[in-house]
């Protein structure tokens, strides 16, 4: 019996085009034995969650460096429960203050990195959430 | 060139003090590192000296500042005749908010403008559009039609300060309204001197702002670079960027050879029109980063304008000088800023600016500090500008041209990074072209692969950025510099404007002119006139970029990571 692949929707909402942190990601992800789907740009919210609804993903990666990440991490979080898809873990990075991401964290992302993260980071704990859970 | 003789005479002497003073200094005290390598990955030897450089040219790879092959500066006396314009890109919420930001750099001491658009307006949606939801005046500031830009430039001289505008592939529409703006003030259009930067090669390989294919988007650069030469003399209609192909993870020779790259590309489309080299040449303007890794940029800088030089000449046949002299805007890298300790972002802005200065750079923009966290608050644009004010005034660095040139380290970096451009432009030409490599997604994986070798480099610990992954401190709660903030009505008051403006216009008449548009779209005419016709009616961007969509069809982005 072959174990299934954690797989991940890595994903940039909105029109910025930042996304060298993204691809950085999403390639360490799949260099770490993950399967990896990457949305590529401009992405709304209602895209990326019919995506990891119809991909049937465990993990959502949200990056965001345009300063709307309030706006979109909620919105998300919003979509999955009306598709009731809240089984899939979303988690993210980019550009904002830690007051903020307390605040998402306290409305259900379930972790988020800094412009200066390391990806092993990343890998580390998506690894230690999944071995954790019976899958 | 040595005199071989004397040539002979050093590298003796070389070899003694490597073997003697060197050997016996290395056995007692063993380098610190195996290698030393640049932020690109290049080696880099102990020691340069005459041997290096045995085969220098003086004349013909340096010759003199103003003259091929540019080499030393674009001009003879360089900082001495003029400084490089300090300018400070702004922009943020609505018109009038970011006129009034304007305003403070001017009476701070900034002698040019660069306006920063807010994505909506950068990828052609109008502020009520629902694709716009969240970002109206975030990034930058909010402009749907000319009304916004009147209030923009509100109390501005535009015949007197230069203005760049960053904006790509809505460009020609903002260049639309500049030149509506400055006619219904009365300036004539020969006085106008700016940049767009409407350079849409680097959007489909770096910064990914795109609308339409790559054929109709390079067809409105060309428009738009043949209807400034002929109506705006001093003005540059096109900024050959390889600022975001660094931001997007290339090293420095992947940077300059991309550009270029881009360069030649534009240079071929304006040409097949039948318009000569020379007649449009002079206007073509860069920008380039300036990144951590002192020496390296500098020969950057150096080897770019001796490369652009022969291309221009050897390859296009261009007779006149400024068609063969670069000219660049620079930036110092926003990437490098790092979320800890922000403070350490002052110093490292401070060399980065220094490298602009002595690789000869026409303009500058210092990042602020802050930069890692937030839009730039007032307070870091200043320290950011004085950073320049500094340099010019109290350093020295700017009396004397060219002060590195003849350095044997910088001069022997100069000839690689030359050399390795040309290795990629012939690969580039081995594809067909550069538009060619660019449907092959050439440029957007080679970016891409060394983006992430130099995340695993610093992951690793070999590339060591000071307060991340070396000298940590842990980090405040709160981040330890005030923040800009972000007005929340901007987007209201800015949805209301637009309304008001769509209310008071003449509806007939845009739809007439929208058909015109589509009209010379299918043809192979300039799209300039009409656009002007358009935005002077208050067509907004979203209407003009809409209207496009049928003739033009819309860019699908390759998956490549």
């Amino acid at each position: 019996m072959t174990e299934r692949k954690i797989r991940i929707l890595v994903a940039k909402p909105g029109l910025d085009g930042h996304d060298r942190g993204a691809k950085v990601v999403a390639r360490a992800l799949r260099d770490a034995g993950f399967e990896v789907i990457y949305t590529g740009l401009h992405q709304t919210p209602e895209q990326i969650v019919a995506t990891a609804v119809q991909e049937d993903v465990d993990v959502i990666g949200l990056s965001v460096l345009s300063g709307t990440h309030m706006l979109v991490f909620p919105r998300i979080l919003a979509l999955l429960r009306q598709q009731g898809a809240e089984h899939i873990t979303l988690i993210g990075g980019g550009t904002m203050l830690p007051k903020e991401m307390r605040e998402l964290k306290a409305i259900g992302v379930a972790a988020l990195w800094g412009v200066d993260s390391s990806t092993q980071e990343i890998v580390a704990w998506i690894r230690d959430r999944f071995s954790s859970t019976a899958r | 060139m040595l005199d071989p003789k004397k040539l002979e005479a050093i590298r003796k002497e070389l070899q003694a003090w490597e073997k003697t003073e060197l050997a016996a200094f290395q056995a007692r005290r063993p380098e610190r590192q195996k290698s030393f390598t640049t932020l690109s990955g290049r080696e880099v030897k102990r020691l340069y000296s005459p041997p290096d450089i045995a085969d220098f040219d003086y004349v013909e790879k340096l010759g003199f500042p103003g003259q091929y092959p540019f080499t030393r500066g674009p001009y003879p006396t360089m900082y001495r005749a003029q400084p490089w314009t300090m300018r400070q890109i702004a922009g943020f919420g609505t018109a009038g908010a970011t006129n009034e930001r304007f305003k403070f750099l001017i009476a701070q001491g900034q002698t040019g403008l660069s306006v920063d658009f807010d994505m909506p307006t950068l990828m052609g949606y109008d502020s009520d559009d629902p694709r716009a939801f969240g970002e109206v005046g975030r990034e930058g500031v909010a402009v749907d039609t000319l009304a916004d830009l009147e209030d923009l430039f509100d109390g501005i001289d535009l015949g007197g300060i230069s203005v760049s505008m960053t904006i790509n592939p809505t460009a020609w529409i903002l260049l639309a309204m500049y030149v509506a703006l400055a006619e219904k003030r009365g300036i004539p259009l020969e006085q106008l001197s700016g940049t767009v930067q409407n350079d849409i090669i680097k959007e489909f390989t770096a910064q990914k702002e795109w609308i339409y294919p790559v054929k109709p988007s390079l067809r409105i650069v060309r428009d738009s670079i043949i209807y400034s030469v002929r109506h705006l003399p001093r003005y540059n209609p096109v900024n050959i960027s390889g600022y975001h192909i660094r931001e997007a993870g290339s090293t420095a020779v992947q940077e300059a050879a991309f550009t270029l790259a881009a360069g030649i590309a534009y240079v071929e489309e304006v040409r097949k029109t039948g318009l000569d080299v020379d007649a449009f040449a002079p206007r073509l303007s860069f920008y380039f980063i300036s990144h951590s890794d002192f020496f390296e940029e500098v020969a950057k800088f150096r080897a770019a304008r001796r490369v652009w030089a022969r291309i221009m000449k050897e390859r296009f046949g261009a007779m006149r000088p400024e068609s063969m002299r670069l000219r660049f805007h620079c930036q110092t890298a926003g990437s490098s800023l790092t979320a800890a300790q922000p403070m350490n972002n002052v110093v490292r802005t401070a060399y980065q600016a220094m490298a602009a200065v002595l690789g000869g750079c026409q303009s500058l923009h210092t990042n602020g500090m802050d930069e890692a966290l937030a839009i730039p608050s007032e307070a870091a644009m200043r320290l950011a500008l004085r950073t320049q004010q500094i340099l010019l005034e109290e350093t020295g660095v700017a009396h004397s041209v060219d002060p590195l040139g003849g350095s044997y380290l910088v001069e022997t970096l100069t000839d690689q990074t030359e050399r390795e451009i040309w290795t990629y432009l012939d690969r580039i030409d081995g594809f067909g072209g550069t538009v060619a490599a660019l449907e092959r997604n050439f440029f957007q994986q080679e970016i891409a692969d060394s983006a992430y070798a130099y995340q695993v480099a610093k992951e690793r610990g070999e590339k060591i950025v000071v307060g991340v992954n070396r000298f940590r401190e842990d980090e405040p709660e709160e981040p330890s510099i005030p923040l800009h903030s972000i007005d929340p009505r901007t987007e209201q008051t800015q949805k209301e404007r637009l309304a008001r403006v769509k209310r008071d216009r003449d509806s007939g008449r845009i739809r007439k002119l929208l058909d015109e548009l589509k009209e010379v779209a299918r043809t192979d005419q300039n799209l300039m006139p009409v656009t002007i016709e358009c935005v002077r009616a208050y067509t907004t961007e979203g209407e003009i970029v809409n209207a496009l969509k049928e003739a033009f069809g819309l860019y699908r982005e390759p998956i490549v990571f």
